[in-house]
């Protein structure tokens, strides 16, 4: 176990050095001069030296990687463009809406999902069935802003039971901070409610077919226990796997969750770095995004073992 | 035992063809029948938008914003004047460019390099680390800080959308690949001789075709997606474009007063990406009978 786990995260450092040149690459390949494009149309010939040399334009490209690497790597992703605040501290002050958003939207899917995915397989062909079939496809073919604003419009416009949109912090009480959450995490856990229901419902209806469920009814187990002791738990390796792939759809749903419901957190934070070219912001939050990817995938391959003990290393 | 565990991680295949078929009660040729239908009817809507839209979808009228539907402005107007029936018309010009130009550039760039991954085991290795690196930046952000950087017409917004799916076409091709080349009818093009080049075009590529007719489909659809929400967020093509994406966008400032602005093009955007997917679903059943038989 622990030999594969160092050899996991030796694999992951090409990865993440493909990531990184990929990254460094985009804004000094990108047609024009860098730091034309970062100081405008409007500037004049010396400020575009002078954000030549701070940001190290003037220097050979592989010396420029090899610093930019360095204080990535000792946590320095450098300073706002606009702001002249670091871009550090600026992912930090707006981390708390996007997890919560995110942890929110998880245990929404958990909760919501998988029991309907369960439900649906044991009693296939059923409404519950028809309806959680219905759910993927709404799911899948729907945009996450559309299903946002259908969401915005009934409850909270027509029923008005919760806020339109905002953001409070947790320090303003748990009220107020739930009741602005539970329609951005609805929202952005729409694509993952119809990828895990419609994968749970495929792998129950699989594990159901097997030899040890019939025993376990035999022997006259409750069902409640066949269906959640034994079928889940073997069902439950492909439903992580697609946790796992399903990141990119989470990132890409926050983004826009954010935009729809005016959270102040880390999809708006690029949205608006890309709007006033704030080049270092986008460089390290794809940065560090994709190292949450390469992280996440890492710990879902080593939770195989856990869940599922015929897996060995 | 040294397992895999990606082997046992693959998730079970259930496709939104046979779930949409059991949901709606209908069919799988009934479903493949209204999705072609549907998508035909959108086909035409962009090809024949002059014919159809009544109004010029960038004719400004401040005299008539916001209005209702009504017998001049059939799904009445946004906030500028503009006709909305024309503007969600000339949208799908937009979004199915979109989707077959990047499908058609992820094949070009993926499919040699599928080949040549698949074929050559040194290229493989590095080939593969420098895809599996592009596949850890999300889609949405890659495509996001590509367009930041240049200026976002039509052809950039496709080149930005198609490098994030690049890796997937050449992971699909690769794995194609891999499995042929073993083939006996590979080994023996090897023993006569065959020059790799033919090897590549004649023997191993056509063998790529089947999954990657079905693969592009869902990258039409994925890139349809993608603008959208690019022009959504306002990072797209310029507002002034119609698009259903910027529609959505230019909408939601008035969507508690008319929810017509975002309801008409969500509603062609949500038709568009089912048809073409369960399209793809369709194909991906005819071409490979096996997958069919796994459906539950």
């Amino acid at each position: 176990m622990l030999s594969y786990f160092i050899r996991r995260l030796l694999a992951a450092i090409p990865v993440m050095l493909v990531v990184a040149l990929s990254v460094f690459l985009l804004l000094r390949l990108a047609p024009g001069d860098p730091a034309v494009i970062i100081a405008g149309d409007m500037a004049s010939p010396s400020q575009v030296a002078s954000i030549r040399s701070a940001l190290g334009l003037d220097q050979p490209l592989h010396t420029q990687f090899f610093i930019w690497i360095g204080n990535m790597l000792q946590g320095d992703f450098g300073t706002s463009l606009i702001s002249q605040t670091s871009v550090l501290s600026m992912i930090t002050q707006r981390l708390e809406p996007t997890i919560s958003l995110a942890l929110a939207a998880i245990v929404f899917t958990v909760l919501i999902a998988v029991p309907l995915g369960v439900v649906a397989a044991w009693r296939q062909g059923s409404w519950i069935d028809n309806l959680v079939m219905s759910v993927s496809v709404v799911g899948f073919s729907v945009p996450v802003f559309v299903i946002g604003y259908i969401l915005i419009q009934v409850f909270a416009i027509e029923l008005g039971w919760l806020p339109v949109q905002g953001y409070r912090s947790l320090d303003n009480g748990f009220g107020e901070f739930a009741s602005r959450l539970v329609l951005p995490a609805l929202t952005l856990s729409s694509v993952y409610i119809a990828l895990i229901a419609r994968m749970t419902r495929a792998s129950m209806l699989e594990v159901l077919k097997e030899d040890y469920i019939r025993t376990a009814r035999a022997k006259g187990l409750g069902e409640r226990l066949v269906l959640f002791r034994h079928a889940l738990r073997n069902a439950g390796v492909p439903i992580l796997t697609v946790i796992g792939t399903g990141f990119a759809l989470m990132v890409s749903g926050v983004v826009v969750t954010e935009s729809v419901f005016n959270i102040p957190g880390l999809g708006r934070l690029i949205i608006d770095a890309v709007l006033a070219r704030d080049y270092p912001v986008i460089q390290a939050i794809i940065l560090l995004t994709a190292g949450l990817y390469v992280l996440i995938n890492l710990l879902i391959d080593l939770s195989y073992a856990i869940t599922d003990p015929r897996i060995r290393y | 035992m040294h397992t895999q565990p990606l082997l046992h991680g693959r998730p079970a295949k259930t496709s939104l063809h046979a779930l949409t078929s059991k949901a709606l009660g209908l069919k799988a040729r009934t479903t493949t029948l209204i999705a072609g239908t549907l998508l035909a009817l959108i086909v035409l809507m962009a090809v024949f938008a002059p014919l159809i839209a009544p109004f010029d979808p960038t004719a400004l009228s401040p005299a008539n914003r916001l209005q209702d539907m009504n017998a001049t402005h059939w799904l009445g107007t946004d906030a500028y004047g503009r006709d909305l029936f024309s503007r969600v018309v000339y949208g799908a010009r937009v979004s199915l460019m979109v989707g077959l130009g990047v499908a058609f550039l992820t094949v070009l760039i993926g499919l040699p390099l599928g080949l040549v991954a698949g074929y050559f085991r040194a290229i493989d290795a590095v080939l593969m680390r420098f895809m599996d690196g592009l596949m850890a930046i999300p889609g949405i952000l890659a495509a996001i800080a590509i367009v930041s950087l240049t200026s976002a017409n039509l052809w950039m917004l496709m080149i930005a959308i198609t490098i994030p799916e690049i890796p997937q076409i050449v992971r699909l091709v690769r794995s194609q690949v891999l499995a042929t080349r073993e083939e006996a009818f590979v080994e023996a093009a090897v023993v006569m001789s065959t020059p790799t080049r033919l090897i590549l075009w004649r023997h191993l590529m056509p063998n790529t075709f089947a999954p990657l007719i079905v693969q592009c489909t869902y990258v039409c659809a994925a890139a349809i997606l993608t603008e959208a929400t690019l022009s959504f967020l306002g990072v797209g093509l310029s507002s002034e474009t119609p698009t259903w994406g910027n529609i959505m966008s230019d909408g939601r400032i008035y969507f508690q007063l008319k929810p017509a602005l975002i309801f008409w093009a969500g509603l062609l955007l949500s038709l568009c990406i089912l048809s073409i997917n369960l399209l793809g679903d369709a194909a991906r059943d005819s071409l490979d009978p096996t997958m069919k038989r796994k459906e539950s």
